[in-house]
This record gives structure tokens, sequence and C-alpha cells, in this order.
């Protein structure tokens, strides 16, 4: 890409997919821009009139929304704590040279192909039914009373669920990490008389750092839209206990049919989205400098 | 101290024999170096010797006392790797300081220590950069630092300048030997390369095939080798063997010359003939490969300059006391 010519080329075959990703994403923008500034309600059709912020202000006055976003960073913080503090040992023992390894990784990573709403049916159902789930059998064995997961503890019942679901994609970035990891260097250690203990804090922890900054950054972006979980378990409820920002906003469009807060908060969550990306590219982000 | 004995070492992995009983015995402070083809075992007897393999059999003895049950750490070695194995997120600093951290030191003792070893490599002004930020030669020299640092028995050296450029390598072979004979520490010293076994070492190990050829010092490989094996691998070039009437003549199944031992004449009268095929002169030395007949091609080094060229018809007279005899399994007929 040196010469004139060949910029040129580049530029002009870069074109196409440019505009497109371009147009793709500037028109629900634009309309999610427009339509936040209407009266728009779709039990009210034929009244869309020109409102100004008065939607920003309703979206962010309602004392739904100050619960949600605590609810979304609840659950983006325990998820991510949960699947890097649990995949770490995971990923340490799938490291290990046993029989029948390959299967054993493939169980483990099995979890993140079951799509979130038929996972998060098999958990309310299946597992954590209070009358008929595995659970509610377990404690029963032990003669105590079944745990209602959704309505007793909702917030930890999805946040188990999430967890599930993305520790396998920590457990195989970290999995891969570790593979890379120089032998000699941990024979060096090894002379230089680092228990198996000091060994992990000394030499496989910080060569983890940048493996587990990627995981941090990859599972923030889809752990601050997580919807199918709750949607199909506890529909944002007891009260407002499971509503995060995304649920907040899918009831406004779908349940209170109104679109013009609805968009207003689709924004607001792209703000959000938009700070907690900043501080993690501050806190996390200069692991990634090489 | 650091004197390492060997009694009948022996490794295997699975079916395949790595070590097939070595038994070795090496003084303390000399350097020993362990040389032979690729897949001859000498790293692997290195490792046993480390304690990052366990032996099959045999005994493992560091000044007596048998360490085949005891982890690497407590047998008091250091070992400098091929990829120098150094932590890539600690500063040089933290790098040679790691084994004495891990021992416990108090921090101003570590320093202090850290930046003794440091002073004796010329590494200083690098002691607070990354590995990543030296050059190979400096990562050599911090491997190197971490090894002295924890004042071991013994130094045990896995071919660490085959990444460095021929330059660095002859600078560093240089070093090393001035640092362990400075320290007077043991050293054991892994190379596939003969220069570098040669021009160290206080005795030289020749291993093949998972056994030791002959273990003595340079220059007794080199003046008396023990077999075929032994007289082939030592010296450069080659030496030149010859088999069949001529061999027989004196008593022995193949004999060997080496190069320099091969008197060359203009003409073709007397001693062996042939036909030069390729000359090359590097002004110290010439090197003429000659073509001749029956015996095959030989190789001659000649000393200074000589004015020959390919195509020249020459003679070869070995020099009678500096022939080497073998016989019929490959090993030496001493008169």
């Amino acid at each position: 890409m040196a010469t004139q010519q060949t910029q040129t080329l580049a530029r002009s075959l870069l074109t196409p997919a440019v505009a497109l990703l371009f147009i793709w994403m500037i028109v629900p923008l634009a309309l999610t821009l427009y339509f936040s500034t209407l009266h728009y309600s779709l039990l009210d059709p034929g009244s869309e009139s020109f409102v100004g912020l008065e939607n920003f202000r309703y979206f962010l006055t309602d004392p739904a929304f100050l619960a949600s976003l605590q609810n979304t960073l609840v659950l983006v913080g325990s998820v991510l704590a949960l699947t890097i503090l649990l995949g770490i040992p995971l990923a340490l023992l799938l490291d290990q040279p046993v029989v029948g390894r390959n299967i054993v990784r493939l169980m483990v990573i099995a979890p993140f192909f079951v799509m979130p709403t038929v996972s998060a049916l098999v958990w309310k159902n299946l597992l954590m039914h209070p009358v008929s789930g595995l659970f509610a059998w377990l404690t029963k064995l032990f003669g105590l009373t079944p745990i209602d997961w959704f309505n007793d503890v909702p917030m930890f019942a999805i946040i188990l669920i999430v967890a599930w679901q993305w520790l396998p994609f920590a457990t195989l970035i970290l999995l891969t990490a570790l593979q890379s990891l120089d032998e000699e260097q941990k024979e060096a250690a090894e002379m230089d008389g680092a228990s198996g203990l000091s060994t992990f804090i000394y030499i496989t922890l910080p060569h983890l750092a940048r493996p587990i900054t990627v995981v941090i950054l990859i599972e923030t972006i889809f752990l601050l839209t997580v919807f199918a979980e709750i949607f199909v378990t506890t529909g944002g409820g007891p009260g407002l206990q499971t509503t995060n920002i995304a649920f907040l906003i899918y009831s406004q469009a779908l349940i209170q049919f109104d679109v013009g807060s609805a968009s207003a908060g689709g924004l607001v969550a792209v703000v959000i989205a938009n700070i907690v990306a900043f501080f993690l590219v501050r806190i996390v982000g200069r692991n990634l400098e090489a | 101290m650091g004197q390492i004995t060997l009694q009948g070492v022996q490794k295997a992995f699975g079916p395949v024999h790595i070590i097939k009983g070595a038994d070795l015995d090496i003084a303390d402070g000399s350097f020993v170096v362990f040389v032979g083809p690729s897949g001859c075992g000498k790293t692997t007897l290195l490792r046993l010797i480390a304690g990052l393999e366990d032996v099959t059999d045999g005994r493992i003895l560091i000044d007596g006392k048998n360490v085949v049950a005891v982890p690497p750490a407590k047998r008091g070695l250091s070992m400098v790797f091929q990829s120098y194995a150094l932590y890539p997120h600690m500063s040089v600093r933290g790098n040679i300081g790691f084994g004495l951290k891990m021992a416990g030191l108090a921090k101003d003792e570590i320093n202090s220590k850290v930046e003794a070893a440091a002073a004796t490599l010329n590494l200083t002004p690098y002691l607070d950069r990354k590995p990543r930020e030296l050059s190979g030669g400096q990562r050599q020299r911090v491997a190197i630092g971490r090894a002295i640092v924890r004042e071991p028995k013994a130094f045990l050296f896995d071919e660490p300048l085959s990444n460095l450029d021929a330059a660095l390598r002859v600078q560093m072979r240089l070093e090393v030997t001035r640092l362990q004979k400075q320290l007077g520490t043991t050293a054991i010293y892994v190379t596939h390369d003969q220069v570098e076994a040669m021009t160290m070492a206080d005795k030289i190990v020749v291993l093949n095939g998972g056994k030791i050829e002959q273990y003595g010092s340079p220059l007794e490989l080199y003046e008396r080798p023990n077999n075929l094996f032994v007289a082939g691998f030592i010296g450069s070039p080659k030496m030149n063997f010859v088999t069949g009437e001529q061999a027989a003549q004196q008593g022995a199944v193949t004999i060997g010359v080496r190069p320099e031992h091969l008197k060359i004449e203009r003409g073709g009268a007397g001693g062996w003939s042939g036909t030069i095929s390729v000359a090359e002169h590097l002004g110290s030395d010439t090197f003429l490969y000659v073509d001749a007949g029956p015996l095959g091609m030989l190789t001659v080094r000649y000393i200074g300059e000589l004015s020959l060229s390919a195509g020249d018809r020459v003679s070869l007279t070995p020099e009678p006391n500096r022939v080497h005899r073998f016989d019929g399994s490959g090993n030496a007929i001493r008169a």
C-alpha cells in the first residue's frame, strides 16, 4: 500500500463495503434519534408530534431507570467475576494431560453453543423449578425447603444462568493462552525454586493478563445487552428486581407501546455503553498494548 | 563444591531408550561439554542432572549425595535455557532476582546480589528494562545472570549460544568461559557445535545414540579418538577415512588421517595421488578437496596460502605417526 496508485485502488475497492456498513448503521441510528424526539405511542396512532427532549426527561427520571441501571451493572460485574474466577482454574485443569481430554474440552465448551432462550428454558423448567426442578429435588433429598429461585433470589438466578453460558468462552480463551505459555519458562521457574503456587502467581497469571482483558472487554459488550434470559425466566420481575436497561427499553416499547421514550432509552443505553467502554479501556486496555 | 557423578544413569520415554547407561565423573570447578549430533541424548542427560526429568535407572551424585529423588530447586544447580526462558513481564532486575525472592531472601540482600551480578555481566544500565527491550546478546547475559546470582554448585547450559549470530557467538563463548574460570564453578554445557566444545571445555563428553563414546580433554579426543565416531565428529574439517588395501597394509580395517596431517605435493609422484576438485583459499588456510580415485574424496588442510587450483595433479603423504587405525567394529587400534 505504498504507492499513490495502490492507495486509490484500495480506497475504491473498500468503498462499497464501507458504504453498506455506514448505511446499515446510520439509518437505524438516525430513525431512533428522530423517534426519540416524538410523542409516538402505538396505542394512539396518528398523534405523533414533536416534543423535544421530553422523552429523555421522562426516561431518565423514571424510577425504573436507576433501578435497571444498577441491575445492569450488578449483572455485568457478577458474571464477569464468576466467569473469570471459575474460568482460570477450569482452564488450568483442562490444560493437564488427561485421558479423553478432547472430549472433556468439548463438553466444557458446549454451553456456549446453546442459544440463550433454550438454556434459560432448561434452567427455568428442569433445574430451578421449585416443584419439579432438579435443584428442588436435591434440596428435598436433604429434607430442606426448595428455593423458589426466580422469586426468592431472582437476580442471583439470572446471574447463574448467564455465567453458565459465558464460562466456556472465558475458559476457552484462557486455555489457549495457557497453551502458548513457554514450557521452558515454567522449567526456569522450577529451577529457581518457585512452588506451584508461586509459579502460578508470578509466571502464569501475568501471562494471562492479556487474555483476561480480552475476555472482560468482549463479555462486557454482550452482557450489557442480556435480554433473552430475563424475558424467558422472570420477565424483569418480581417488580423491577431483574430489569436491566435492555429489558426496560423493551418494556417501554412493546409493553407500554411508547416508541418515543423507548427510542430515548435506546440512545441512553448507547451512551452508557460508551461510558463503560471508556472506563474499561482505561483500566484494562493498557494490557493490550504490546 | 560441585562434584557431579553419574552412575549407570538410564532414561527411557516409554519404549524408547534415550540414555542407555551413562557413567561420568565431573570434577569440581571443571568445564564439561556434552557434544553430539542432534537426538544423541545430550540435552536429556542435562535435564536429568537438572532434575527436570526423572531417571529411569541409575544414580546421580552431587557432592557425594544421591539427588535422584530431590526436586530441581533443591539440587543447588542453575540452568541457562536455549530460549533463555526469561520472564517477559519482569524487568531484568526481577528476572535475575526471582530465584533469590523464591528462596525468601530480604529485599536489600536481593538487590545487592542482583546488582553485583549485573555489574559482572555489564547489565547495570539495563536493570529496569523488560526482556523484550533487549538485544539477543543482552538477553543471553540476563539468563546467565539469573544462573550466577544463586551461587549454584554447578551451571547447566543447554545450547545457550545457538540463537546468536556467528560474531556474537564467538564473543559470548569467550565471556562464558572467562566467567566460569573467574567463578570457579562447575559447568556442564550442551552443544552440537564441536568448535564450541573444543574451545570451551576442560573435558568433553562425546555422546552418540544415548551412549557416551568418549570422555576426555579436547586434545585427547583430537589426538587419540576411541572410535570412528569420535574421530569423525571432533575436528574440522572432518577426518579422512580410507578403507580397503591401504588400510589393510597398516593392519586395520579403516585408517583415518586428519586433513592437516596430509602432506601435499604438486605432481603425481609418491604417496596417494589425485586431482584437486575444489580449492578454497582463505588466506590463513587453504582447503583442498582431492579426488583420489579408489580412495575417494580426501580433504587437505594446508596452513597458509598454497597456489594450487582445481584440476591440478597432486600427491598426498600422511604423516606416519598421525595415522589413526580402527578395527572392524570401529574401535581404535592402539599400538
